[in-house]
C-alpha cells in the first residue's frame, strides 16, 4: 500500500448526481443543500466528525434514507417514491456496512447467492459459480460452507464486499467499513478495497483511514454540520487545507 | 498519521507451549461431595430429598408393578392392592379412536403409522427444508381422508371420531395452521399499514382476553346462530377453527418478540442488495425470528395439545373424555386411578417428546449451542 493508484476516470459520464439535497430527522436538519457529482470510475472519500451527515448522505444514494428536498439521480434513474426505481437503483449500487450485516442463518455461499437468485432471477448454479469467483477474489473461498459467526471480523467484512460484488454493481458505497474491526484486521479489508479501486470500480467511501484516502481517492470531501465544507484532491486536502474547520479536524485526527 | 517510530526489537518472541489443564478429582465419592454435600445447607437439602424419594418410590413401584395385576378381569383386580392393567389393555382401542366403527379401525391405524413414521423422520433429522414442511402439510390431509373417508371409502361421520386420535388431530391441525397464521398476524402488527395493524392488534387482544373455554362455547353454540343457514359447518370443524384462532393469537405475540430481536441492519443489508421487501421479510427476517423464539413456540405447541382436553366441554369425546367414559364401565368400576394415571402418562410422553425435539432444534444450526 504505497504506490498511488492511477485515476480511472476516463469519460465524463456522470453516475451519481446529488443536487441540493436536504434531509431532516424530526427537527434536526441533517443534510443542508448537499450537492455532489460522481463520474464513472471516480473514487471519493468522505470524512468528517460524527453527526456530520456523511453516512446519511451515502444512505440516501441507495434510498435506505429518504431525502425530503432535492434530487438524486443514479445511472439516469431519479430516486423518488417509485418502488421499482428504488429497487433498480439498489441493484446497481452495492453497499458495505460498518457492522457487516451478513445473514447469520445462511452459509457464506448462501449469503452471496441470495440476492442474485431472488433479485436477479439468476439460476442457482450460475449464482454459485459467480459467488465462488468473488470469494476467491477476496481470498476466502475455503470458508464458503461456514456460517458468518464462525469467521473473524475481517473475514466477515470481506464476505460482505464479495456479497455486494455478486450483484455486479456499477457503484460501491462503503459506510465506515473498518470502524468495527480489530487493528490487525483493518489491513486485510483495505487491501481488498484497494484492489477493487485499481480494477476501476466507482467508489464512495466514508472512512477515516487517511492512508487509504491518500492512496486511492480522486477527491476527498470533508463534511460538518450537514454541509460539504471542503472538497479537494487528497494531496491538496491533507497538505494544504483551505478552511479552518478542515484544518482543525485534520489536526485532531492526525495528532495521535 | 504520525508514525510511532520504534527500533526493531532484537529479541525474538517465543510463544509458550500450551500446558494441559490440571487433573480434576473424579470418581463417585468426589462427585457426591462436590454436588450433593457441599456445605451443611446442601447436605441437609439432599438428605431431606433423598428421604422423600425413599418414602414415595417404593409405594409407587409396589402399586405400579409388584402388587399390580397384569392378567385377569375386574374380580381378580379388586382382590389385589396394586394397579389393574388388564383394564387399560381392554380399553386401549376405545381410548385410541373412541366409538369409531370397529371394522374400519385400520384406517385411523394407517394414519397413525404415517404420523409415527413422519415423527421418526423429523426427530432423526432425515428430512429437512421444503420436504419437511411439505410432508407435515400433507399429513393432516392424508389423516382426514383416511379417518373421514373419501375417494370411494365409506364415510365416517365426524360425531364418531374420538379418543387420542381426535386429540392429536385437533392439536396437529391447530399447530400447522396457527403457526403460519401467527406469523401473518405478527407481520401485520409489526410492518402493516395503520389499518392492518389495528385489525391485527384487535384480533390478537380480543382472543387473548378471553379464556379458551369461552371461545369453544362461542364457536360451538353461538357461531351457528350468526352464520347464514345454507352455510353448515359441523361442530368439529367449528371447534377446530376456535382452537386455531386461540393458538394463532398467542403464537403471533411470541413471533412478534422474535421480529423485534432482529437488528435493523439485516433488513437494510437485504434491501441494499436490491432484494424486494417481501423476499427480505420471507427469507431474512422470518427465519431468524422463528429461530429466536423456538423455545416459547414449542411451549405454545405443547400448551395447545394439552388444551385439546377442554373440548369435552362442548361435547367432543377426546382422549380424556374416553378415559372418563372408560372409568364408568360397570365391568371395571373402581379403577379411575389407573385410567387417569394412564392419561397422565400418555400426555406426558407426547409433551416431553415435543420438548426434547424443541431442545434438539435449538442446538442445531448456526447459532445453536452445539455446532
Amino acid at each position: 500500500m504505497t504506490t498511488k493508484i492511477e485515476s480511472r476516470v476516463t469519460t465524463g459520464e456522470t453516475v451519481i448526481e446529488v443536487a441540493k439535497v436536504n434531509k431532516w430527522f424530526g427537527d434536526f436538519h441533517v443534510l443542508k443543500d448537499v450537492s455532489l457529482s460522481v463520474k464513472k470510475g471516480e473514487r471519493i472519500v468522505i470524512c468528517g466528525p460524527s453527526g456530520s451527515g456523511k453516512s446519511t448522505l451515502i444512505r440516501c444514494i441507495n434510498h435506505l434514507e429518504e431525502h425530503q428536498e432535492g434530487k438524486i439521480t443514479v445511472n439516469g434513474t431519479v430516486l423518488d417514491e417509485n418502488l421499482k426505481n428504488i429497487t433498480n437503483v439498489r441493484r446497481e449500487v452495492g453497499m458495505v456496512f460498518q457492522q457487516f450485516n451478513l445473514f447469520p442463518h445462511m452459509t457464506i455461499l448462501e449469503n452471496l447467492c441470495f440476492a442474485p437468485v431472488w433479485a436477479r432471477n439468476m439460476p442457482r448454479k450460475e449464482a454459485e459459480e459467480t459467488a465462488v469467483m468473488y470469494l476467491e477474489r477476496v481470498g476466502i473461498a475455503e470458508q464458503r460452507d461456514k456460517y458468518p459467526g464462525q469467521l473473524s471480523g475481517g473475514q466477515q467484512q470481506r464476505v460482505a464486499i464479495a456479497r455486494s460484488l455478486c450483484m455486479n454493481p456499477s457503484v460501491m458505497l462503503f459506510d465506515e467499513p473498518t470502524s468495527a474491526l480489530d487493528p490487525e484486521m483493518i489491513k486485510e479489508v483495505l487491501d481488498v478495497m484497494v484492489e477493487l479501486a485499481s480494477s476501476g470500480m466507482t467508489m464512495i467511501c466514508v472512512t477515516h483511514e487517511m492512508s487509504f484516502a491518500r492512496l486511492v481517492a480522486d477527491r476527498v470531501i470533508f463534511m460538518d454540520g450537514g454541509e460539504i465544507v471542503e472538497e479537494n484532491t487528497p494531496d491538496k486536502f491533507f497538505d494544504d487545507p483551505q478552511i479552518d474547520r478542515t484544518q482543525k479536524f485534520l489536526s485532531q485526527i492526525l495528532a495521535h | 498519521m504520525t508514525q510511532i517510530t520504534s527500533e526493531i526489537g532484537t529479541k525474538t518472541f517465543e510463544p509458550l507451549a500450551a500446558r494441559g489443564a490440571p487433573t480434576q478429582h473424579i470418581g463417585p465419592l468426589n462427585w457426591l461431595r462436590k454436588n450433593l454435600f457441599k456445605g451443611w445447607l446442601n447436605s441437609l437439602t439432599s438428605l431431606v430429598l433423598i428421604g422423600v424419594l425413599l418414602w414415595v418410590l417404593p409405594v409407587m413401584i409396589n402399586w405400579l408393578f409388584l402388587d399390580a395385576v397384569f392378567r385377569g378381569n375386574g374380580e381378580v383386580c379388586r382382590q389385589s392392592a396394586g394397579a389393574c392393567w388388564p383394564f387399560i389393555y381392554e380399553k386401549i382401542p376405545v381410548l385410541m379412536v373412541g366409538v369409531y366403527p370397529q371394522e374400519l379401525i385400520w384406517r385411523p391405524a394407517v394414519a397413525g403409522v404415517a404420523l409415527l413414521a413422519l415423527v421418526y423422520l423429523t426427530f432423526s433429522d432425515r428430512i429437512r427444508g421444503f420436504v419437511l414442511i411439505g410432508a407435515w402439510l400433507a399429513l393432516p390431509l392424508f389423516a382426514l381422508v383416511m379417518i373421514g373417508g373419501a375417494f370411494g371409502m365409506t364415510e365416517v361421520n365426524q360425531s364418531l371420531w374420538g379418543g387420542l386420535m381426535l386429540s392429536i388431530l385437533l392439536a396437529l391441525v391447530g399447530v400447522i395452521v396457527s403457526i403460519p397464521l401467527g406469523v401473518m398476524l405478527a407481520l401485520g402488527r409489526f410492518y402493516g399499514s395503520p389499518l392492518v395493524k389495528a385489525l391485527c392488534i384487535g384480533f390478537i387482544e380480543l382472543i387473548r382476553g378471553v379464556p379458551l373455554i369461552t371461545i369453544l362455547f362461542m364457536v360451538s353454540v353461538m357461531m351457528p346462530l350468526f352464520l347464514p343457514p345454507e352455510m353448515i359447518i359441523n361442530n368439529l370443524m367449528r371447534i377446530q377453527i376456535g382452537m386455531i384462532f386461540f393458538s394463532a393469537a398467542y403464537m403471533a405475540e411470541v413471533i412478534r418478540g422474535g421480529l423485534q430481536a432482529i437488528p435493523k441492519g439485516q433488513t437494510e443489508a437485504s434491501l441494499a442488495l436490491g432484494v424486494s421487501p417481501n423476499h427480505t421479510i420471507l427469507f431474512v427476517i422470518v427465519p431468524q425470528a422463528l429461530r429466536h423464539v423456538l423455545p416459547p413456540l414449542i411451549g405454545r405447541c405443547i400448551a395447545l395439545f394439552k388444551d385439546t382436553s377442554l373440548v369435552i366441554i362442548v361435547g367432543l369425546l377426546d382422549f380424556l373424555g374416553m378415559i372418563k367414559g372408560a372409568a364408568l364401565d360397570p365391568d371395571w368400576l373402581g379403577f379411575q386411578t389407573e385410567a387417569y394415571f394412564f392419561a397422565a402418562f400418555v400426555y406426558w410422553l407426547i409433551c416431553y417428546s415435543l420438548s426434547r425435539y424443541g431442545r434438539a432444534l435449538e442446538n442445531r444450526g448456526p447459532n445453536g449451542a452445539k455446532r
